[in-house]
């Protein structure tokens, strides 16, 4: 198993903690899925102390903590949110997330790695939310980066794996980086897909919240997530064109 | 004085950062910024506000 800067994570699932029905329903999406990480954010704190509650309830789910820069557009934006981020949930750990497109959440890779230096060389440990694009991929490595987070598609969009292509070429690329596929799942086999292709981990949020049933669908992912990696691990057929019998010819009878 | 807390117009007594959230009842997992500079804990209580200071006190909130 590839390590996240040195950590081990029992399982890949890394699940995000906004829009549930209730925070009852949160609660209990973490505890039967098991997920591993939960990502979080910081906000502007009310009088009546919303953030603290909510931090409470976090704590006493006992996964790791992912705190992410979400909705940020600048370096400067970025760093800061980070720097506060350490402080709040006394972690090195960031989601770095700049945003350059209000349409498609797409990330500004060229903003991104400015970010990603200027965290690593401040002792972050940065978990860049990426495209799938390869040159960028090292330029976030040479930044300090030791994870990349690829999009399968736009944030919330559940479209799945726009590009499995780019994908299969950037673990083919670095194949000693953990690498997570953030953002675009809708549905259980897309998660499947992800540790087919040699994934280490994916984090999801609307796919599970906005399901439905968010409990069961996360019960659904991580299950999809282990039969993925199981299915990863076992070492598949190659796809092939023509049709190839898998029961025996021989000794058929003459009909 | 007049500041932007939390991006609303406010009237404080508090000189400092660390009496500010004081005043306003902020407590348990906060972190602070004045004019987009994180202010870490350790300085508030010498960080002095001043006229038109904007600051933000943000606590961990659901996210993706």
């Amino acid at each position: 198993m590839r390590k996240f800067y040195g950590t081990e994570l029992p399982n890949p699932l890394m699940l995000g903690t906004a829009q549930y029905p209730s925070p009852a329903i949160l609660e209990q999406a973490f505890r039967e899925s098991g997920a591993a990480v939960a990502t979080v954010s910081l906000r502007r704190e009310g009088m009546g102390g919303a953030g603290q509650t909510f931090w409470r309830m976090i704590q006493d789910l006992g996964t790791l903590i992912l705190p992410n820069t979400a909705g940020c557009h600048t370096v400067r934006e970025a760093v800061t949110t980070a720097q506060m981020a350490r402080e709040v949930f006394n972690t090195k750990w960031i989601k770095l997330e700049l945003i350059g497109h209000t349409d498609s959440l797409q990330p500004d890779v060229f903003q991104l790695v400015e970010a990603a230096k200027i965290l690593t060389e401040d002792g972050f440990q940065v978990f860049p939310y990426t495209t799938d694009d390869l040159i960028v991929g090292e330029r976030l490595l040479d930044a300090g980066c030791e994870v990349l987070m690829p999009w399968g598609a736009p944030i919330g969009s559940g479209r799945g794996l726009n590009n499995e292509y780019a994908l299969r070429s950037m673990r083919a690329e670095f194949p000693d980086i953990p690498l997570v596929v953030d953002a675009g799942i809708g549905l259980p086999s897309h998660a499947a897909q992800s540790m087919e292709l040699g994934y280490d981990a994916v984090l999801l949020n609307t796919a599970v919240a906005k399901a439905g049933d968010p409990v069961k669908m996360a019960k659904a992912m991580a299950r999809a997530l282990e039969a993925g990696l199981q299915g990863f691990e076992a070492e598949p057929i190659e796809a092939r064109d023509m049709a190839e019998p898998s029961t025996p010819v021989i000794g058929k009878a003459f009909l | 004085m007049k500041i932007l807390l939390n991006g609303e117009p406010d009237e404080i007594k508090a000189k400092t950062l660390d009496a500010l959230l004081a005043e306003r009842g902020f407590s348990g997992r906060v972190a602070t910024a004045v004019n987009e500079n994180f202010i870490p804990a350790p300085m508030r209580p010498d960080h002095e506000l001043n006229e038109g200071d904007r600051v933000e006190v943000l606590a961990p909130m659901q996210g993706g």
